[in-house]
């Protein structure tokens, strides 16, 4: 299936929070009787409940010389636990015809669960052994691990993978961003049944934990669950790493790989979540490179036709906040595309957005924002980005007026600093004409 | 183009097995307007957001010799001017008012979808049925997304050896129906694309009575019918539209093999395919046999080959299956392995081989069939989350050549199919004859010893 243009991933990151301001999206804060908190969206409109649970600290807590343990952790804990091995489990899951996503990312673990209620307590029991008492089994571990190598392997051929690796090592140096959460290839080699036990206890713990529920459950419902899956968790975990320093520097680096099309990355210093300036950076991102209708389209792709797509937005990540973009091109057209990117960026710098690429980017975020909730599993990981971004429970209500209250001035004044053409650093994977390997 | 891949349980929903009060057919309206234009609608009140979307009877598999691409690149195309809309205006006009607009094409539809606040609905439609008659291109236009798409084709299939060699195992097992021609095109064909085979493809097949309206949201079916005779109503139906009978496979006489190699491969990948039966109108039994049929063997942990060649065997880093019967014409099921390093693919073929002949010795376990219907009636409550999703399997079959009746019959349809017929098709199918089988390698054939990554850069 072919799409016009590959939907920007931009509002996703930029944005976790947010609700419609017309919809009804009614959060109650649920105390469990243990005291974790959780936040619920009640709706008995169809028999099931979507939970959404997410620890802090995610794959950048692994401990030094076993990078991707926790992913691998992560990987293991759908592949047996408590009495069922790793085929028992996924046949009693079945069984109940549940779904329980594992997932992790630089700053997070991450348990989406949905299951009716008619069997609710059998769902909810057996989530648990899967959080609480995960097996470990040496042959899941084998095998798992298997399956982690080989995706490595791929990695290792795939031009955006090699980008972003290449990209992630010079912004972030030494620090856990700086490397993939995956491991390497003889990282997780090494890693012993042991090291996985470690990486359990380093992730799920009480005091990083953010839940969200939305379906049809009761908040006394909710506080009982919540305690069932999380109150036997010890208190704490491993220690959060510090903020990364980014590294930061302009100009071109060239990764040689055979392949027709070029990919680059770029980017720069991004504006951390709770900058006051925040909403200002994102609408002027936004016009820069939000949508199949930003100027980066307009220039590269429908002026001149250089590439399928070009994309560029802010990533604040909860260790360091980062502006970065994505192109690719044929390797004899990708350094025209490079140039207009550059010049895009020093123009916004120079000369700001105007009054009604604001207008039109308002009406656009604003109108847009009814839209993501859409769907019990969608409303529920909102909710938990909400907890881990700290903000208010009311927040959906006012978020717009947020937006609306920017100002022209207020753009152009955050586009003038934040835009730093001096500073945007560009990996290219590929055989590019034109580009200097040394370029820098 | 990515149907090989996606081994995920979707589209297969069944009867309520608790839900006696409210399903989701009570949820969805159908209608046809005066011109034949059918029309579904979905409804779902918890949000004040819709989804509007267009469906043509039109795909990469519509095209005529010599002009593959043409389809898809008509759909960029449409983004274009009209007479009374720039180029872009449209797209601009629902960022405007807040919504998100894309389109897709596939071998036997083109879609083209709005999501927005629901009480925009009517100047989605507006605008949508403009497009439906009145595009006006310039050679520029041509010219420049010529461009793009060749760029698409870039990213999608020449950077990707494993999309290079879905490429030639469609091509090797179709040798007649275009279903072996990719969706994007050929590139030296895509090249070549001018206004003359846009405007053919577009005067034909963009009309209202080869078009469905697709609605689901926060809307009334009978607002949303008033609507769209005011648009799509006013536009008179296409006397020139013909039945779609596209040319058809001849009779597969021998197994097909093939070997793609890429210096980029990262680990050798065996996949095969064989032609295989598709849902049809009042006919859809050895679909859902089929159906259930890729569940048991490889659609999951627990599925048999799996639990055969990853855990017991441990010759595999993942075994799997897909079929999917909503086509308009025979359609293929897809077997797919990657060994374990130190196995080579003969080896693993020779696995995969000894665990179907088993499987078709031993038959289906009850328990694993109960345990798939069971999911399948669950996947309907969890559908309802989604009515988006809903109108868009409604518009899938629909443009596949199946009736609403068809589409309301398939959850209880899966419900009934017993083990024996699960088998019958499976004997049906499993047929070196109509087989394809590729291996994806690197230069140098199928090395069993590959530990030893190589590291690129």
């Amino acid at each position: 299936m072919m799409m016009r243009f590959a939907p920007a991933v931009a509002f996703v990151l930029g944005l976790v929070t947010a609700v419609p301001a017309r919809a009804e999206v009614d959060i109650q804060e649920v105390t469990s009787p243990s005291g974790i908190t959780a936040w619920l969206v009640e709706d008995h409109t169809i028999p099931f409940t979507a939970l959404e649970i997410r620890f802090r600290g995610g794959t950048s807590l692994d401990a030094p010389g076993k990078r991707g343990a926790i992913y691998l952790m992560t990987g293991l804990l759908e592949e047996g636990a408590g009495d069922l091995d790793a085929r028992g489990f996924a046949t009693a899951r079945e069984e109940l015809a549940a779904s329980f996503g594992y997932d992790s990312s630089d700053d997070d673990v991450s348990i989406s669960a949905k299951f009716l209620t008619e069997n609710r307590d059998e769902a909810v029991a057996l989530l648990r052994s899967s959080l609480v008492e995960p097996r470990f089994d040496q042959d899941a571990v084998d095998r798992v691990r298997g399956q982690v190598l080989s995706g490595l392997a791929s990695d290792e051929k795939d031009p955006d993978d090699i980008a972003g690796k290449t990209f992630a090592a010079q912004i972030f140096g030494e620090h856990p961003y700086g490397t993939p959460g995956k491991g390497t290839l003889a990282s997780v080699e090494a890693l012993t049944r042991d090291d996985i036990v470690a990486a359990h206890a380093a992730v799920f713990a009480r005091d990083r934990v953010y839940v969200g529920a939305v379906g049809d459950i009761t908040p006394e419902e909710l506080g009982a669950i919540v305690d069932e899956l999380l109150a036997d968790l010890p208190e704490t975990g491993a220690d959060m790493p510090p903020p990364a320093e980014l590294q930061v520097e302009g100009g071109t680096t060239v990764v040689p790989f055979e392949t027709p099309q070029s990919v680059a990355l770029f980017g720069q210093p991004g504006m951390a979540r709770d900058d006051p300036d925040f909403f200002a950076a994102m609408i002027a991102t936004h016009i820069l490179g939000g949508t199949g209708e930003s100027r980066l389209m307009r220039e590269v792709r429908v002026k001149r036709g250089l590439t399928y797509g070009v994309y560029a937005y802010l990533g604040p990540k909860d260790l360091a906040s980062i502006l970065v973009g994505r192109v690719a091109s044929a390797n004899d057209r990708i350094a025209e595309a490079i140039d207009v990117i550059g010049d895009e960026w020093a123009l916004i710098a120079a000369d700001g957005i105007t009054a009604e690429e604001l207008e039109a980017a308002k009406t656009y975020l604003t109108g847009a924002y009814p839209l993501r909730f859409k769907g019990n599993g969608r409303i529920a990981g909102i909710l938990v980005g909400m907890q881990m971004e700290d903000l208010p429970i009311d927040y959906i209500a006012t978020r717009n007026d947020k937006v609306d209250a920017v100002t022209l001035e207020d753009v152009n004044r955050v586009a003038a600093d934040l835009f730093q053409p001096e500073n945007l650093h560009f990996v290219v994977v590929g055989m590019p004409d034109g580009l200097d390997p040394d370029t820098n | 183009m990515t149907r090989f891949l996606s081994f995920i349980t979707i589209g297969l929903v069944a009867l309520p097995a608790a839900l006696t009060a409210q399903d989701i057919s009570d949820q969805v309206t159908t209608f046809t307007l005066e011109n034949g234009m059918e029309a579904v609608v979905v409804e779902d009140h918890r949000a004040p957001v819709v989804q509007h979307m267009v469906w043509y009877r039109a795909g990469s598999a519509d095209e005529t010799a010599g002009v593959s691409g043409v389809a898809h690149f008509l759909e960029h195309l449409l983004f274009k001017a009209t007479d009374t809309l720039e180029a872009g205006e449209l797209s601009a006009t629902v960022a405007a008012n807040g919504g998100t607009d894309n389109a897709f094409t596939s071998y036997d539809y083109t879609a083209y979808y709005q999501q927005v606040a629901a009480d925009r609905l009517g100047l989605m439609m507006e605008m949508e049925a403009d497009r439906m008659k009145n595009i006006r291109l310039t050679d520029t236009d041509i010219l420049n997304e010529r461009n793009v798409i060749l760029e698409e084709r870039n990213m999608r299939i020449e950077n990707n050896p494993g999309a290079l060699f879905s490429e030639d195992l469609s091509a090797a097992q179709y040798l007649n129906h275009h279903y072996g021609i990719p969706v994007i095109g050929w590139k030296h064909e895509m090249e070549q694309l001018d206004m003359e085979a846009v405007m053919a493809f577009y005067e034909l097949y963009y009309s209202p009575n080869n078009a469905i309206l697709v609605v689901s949201g926060d809307v009334d079916p009978d607002e949303v019918r008033a609507l769209a005779e005011e648009t799509y109503g006013k536009i008179p139906a296409n006397p020139n539209l013909t039945e779609r009978a596209r040319p058809q496979e001849p009779p597969q006489r021998a197994a097909r093999r093939m070997v793609y190699e890429d210096p980029r491969v990262a680990r050798p990948t065996l996949r095969r395919s064989y032609l295989a039966p598709e849902r049809n109108p009042g006919d859809q039994r050895t679909a859902a046999a089929l159906e259930l049929l890729s569940e048991v063997l490889g659609g999951g942990q627990t599925s048999y080959l799996n639990e055969r060649l990853q855990f017991e065997e441990k010759k595999v880093v993942y075994a799997g299956t897909y079929y999917s019967g909503t086509s308009l014409d025979p359609t293929t099921f897809n077997v797919i392995v990657m060994p374990v390093p130190g196995v080579s693919l003969e080896e693993a073929e020779a696995s995969l081989d000894a665990a179907m002949a088993d499987f078709m010795a031993e038959g289906v376990d009850p328990d694993h069939l109960d345990r798939i219907k069971s999911q399948l009636r669950a996947a309907q409550i969890y559908e309802r989350d989604s009515v988006d999703s809903i109108g868009n399997r409604y518009g899938r079959a629909l443009t596949s050549g199946l009736t609403v009746e068809d589409i309301q019959a398939w959850p209880a349809l899966l419900q009934e199919i017993t083990p024996e017929e699960v088998m019958a098709a499976a004997e049906l199918v499993f047929s070196a004859d109509q087989s394809v089988t590729g291996w994806l390698v690197r230069p140098g054939g199928d090395e069993a010893g590959d530990e030893a990554e190589e590291v690129t850069q």
